[in-house]
């Protein structure tokens, strides 16, 4: 799986000259100063964001931890550059989001799915390439590895409603992976998911951030899909949402579920908690 | 252990396979009572029908048998098909072109909230006038031939779609509206990859109630001034009180819309396959 994603660096030198320009950017993928973000809904306006701050390292998995209303789907959407700040700044690979989004290097995972009932897997997965006029067909090998890579080989011809919900959402990482992002944002993606599948699929997607080298935002509700997850966490307090700590993750880059089983991770879990608790 | 489970699990297993014939037989019940029951149910209506007309020794020329009725059927079924290709093609047109121009304006509509604030009013108030009123004012204008009853068969067709169609288009799941901003779509894109598929459904349920608008739209087309044509023959049937025609011709329309509804039914089987 490796030597493909060599494979198709090696193919594309554009990419690779692009990612060479990233590198100016102290290997922040994403830096926001002071971000607010105000909306006005029944004359009054809400503060949703209230001067955040992070930088994201290239190539970080950063899980966003927080109760309702603390601001972690909107920042998200700021990132994305669906949703201009009020005030602040911002810059995703060096740039304006709505640029690094324009030019397919960021990439979402909805909750649902959303995926298009009427299209199958396949035609699923290939919609960005329709979308940014590329030929489906000629990119029918990258679509293949896709396929291996989230666990979908074989069912290219389904229809969504006859899929599982992992299995729906493994359909639309590959969508979102299709155009080759280089920041992958999740919102809250297991969310509606059993326990079961959920752990499964928490595993495959550290597995997947290591093959593909991304970097990734990750919404969660849970401490422990946080703290498994991501190299570190940020917590968001919420009324208006902000940030109420950063922490590392103390386990190795190599981990499987019995690491939740460690005395490092029962720690980080108990003080995400407590922090949770004067959120 | 063994001496347990083995008689259990043989138990467990014949019950289920009891069951299991049961309810493949109670299956087949319920399927043969589906097909039988609306059966029974026409010819009950048939038979009680004969019976009153029997019963109350009433004249044919106020009301006939269903014998009498089915034997005009027969006996004038070269004038009736006539005057029903008549209606059909009039009802198919005024169809076809209410439709689309129902599904082109719900196009604009979804594109421009000034346009569709401005029309729809309109559109709203036109469809206030019942269909009976507009006719007169469309055969006063167009004349007597086929065009009128074309446009009425339209007009009747076109609100519900229009209704329809923009609140389809405008049904788009919000999460798959964000991708397609994500993915920086343009607004053609998102029309014809998500706004037409999420809107099918939505058209299709106004297409079945257009399916028998527009024969009643096209009949009634024909009342106000037409020498053939299903409509026309039922007036002058009632005229001429000839009323075994007269039964024999709104048999003929019921039949149309019946088929037109039933191949657009079709069609929403084949083509909305995911809702």
């Amino acid at each position: 799986m490796n030597a493909n994603i060599d494979m198709t660096a090696a193919q594309s030198p554009a990419r690779a000259l692009r990612g060479a320009g990233d590198m100016a950017v102290n290997g922040h993928a994403i830096s926001c100063r002071d971000i607010v973000v105000r909306f006005f809904s029944n004359r009054r306006s809400v503060t949703a964001i209230s001067g955040l701050s992070v930088d994201v390292r290239e190539g970080e998995f950063l899980t966003l931890l927080g109760p309702s209303g603390c601001g972690k789907s909107t920042f998200l959407r700021v990132v994305a550059g669906l949703l201009p700040p009020s005030s602040g700044s911002i810059t995703v690979l060096g740039d304006k989001p709505s640029r690094a989004r324009a030019n397919g290097d960021v990439a979402f995972v909805f909750q649902d799915a959303a995926l298009m009932p009427w299209r199958t897997v396949l035609q699923n997965i290939e919609l960005p390439l329709e979308i940014s006029g590329k030929s489906p067909r000629k990119h029918r090998v990258r679509t293949a590895e896709l396929l291996d890579l989230v666990g979908l080989r074989g069912s290219e011809n389904a229809y969504p409603n006859e899929l599982s919900g992992g299995m729906r959402q493994r359909v639309s990482i590959a969508r979102a992976l299709i155009g080759n992002p280089k920041v992958l944002l999740m919102d809250e993606p297991f969310g509606a998911l059993d326990e079961i599948v959920r752990d499964r699929l928490n595993d495959e997607i550290r597995r997947i951030w290591k093959e593909t080298k991304l970097t990734i935002l990750f919404v969660t509700h849970s401490i422990y899909e946080a703290g498994y997850l991501g190299e570190r966490v940020l917590v968001l307090a919420a009324n208006p949402g902000r940030v109420r700590d950063i922490v590392s993750v103390p386990l190795p880059y190599e981990r499987t579920l019995e690491a939740r089983e460690s005395p490092e991770f029962v720690s980080l879990a108990a003080r995400l908690r407590r922090t949770l608790e004067t959120c | 252990m063994d001496a347990y489970s083995t008689p259990m699990d043989a138990h467990a297993a014949s019950s289920y396979a009891i069951d299991e014939a049961r309810y493949l037989e109670e299956q087949r019940r319920l399927a043969r009572q589906r097909r039988v029951l609306p059966v029974l149910g026409i010819a009950g209506l048939l038979i009680a029908w004969w019976a009153v007309i029997a019963g109350f020794n009433i004249k044919p020329f106020i009301a006939p048998s269903p014998m009498l009725v089915m034997q005009t059927i027969i006996q004038k079924s070269d004038l009736l098909l006539q005057n029903l290709g008549v209606t059909a093609l009039e009802a198919l047109l005024g169809f076809i072109l209410g439709n689309l121009a129902a599904i082109l304006v719900a196009t604009v509509f979804v594109h421009s909230k000034i346009l569709q604030q401005l029309f729809l009013p309109i559109a709203v108030a036109i469809n206030a006038i019942p269909v009976v009123a507009k006719a007169p004012i469309l055969v006063l204008i167009m004349g007597n031939g086929m065009a009128p009853k074309i446009v009425i068969a339209a007009m009747v067709c076109f609100f519900p779609t229009l209704i329809n169609t923009v609140r389809g288009l405008e049904a788009v799941n919000p999460q798959i509206m964000e991708l397609m901003r994500m993915l920086s779509a343009t607004r053609t894109q998102i029309y014809f990859k998500l706004r037409l598929f999420s809107a099918l459904p939505y058209l299709f349920s106004a297409l079945r109630i257009a399916a028998s608008m527009c024969v009643i739209g096209a009949i009634v087309g024909e009342w106000i001034g037409a020498t053939q044509g299903i409509g026309a023959q039922i007036i002058q049937a009632t005229y001429n009180y000839d009323s075994p025609l007269l039964y024999a011709a709104i048999v003929m329309s019921a039949l149309l819309s019946g088929l037109f509804y039933v191949v657009i039914a079709l069609l929403e089987k084949r083509i909305v396959k995911w809702s």
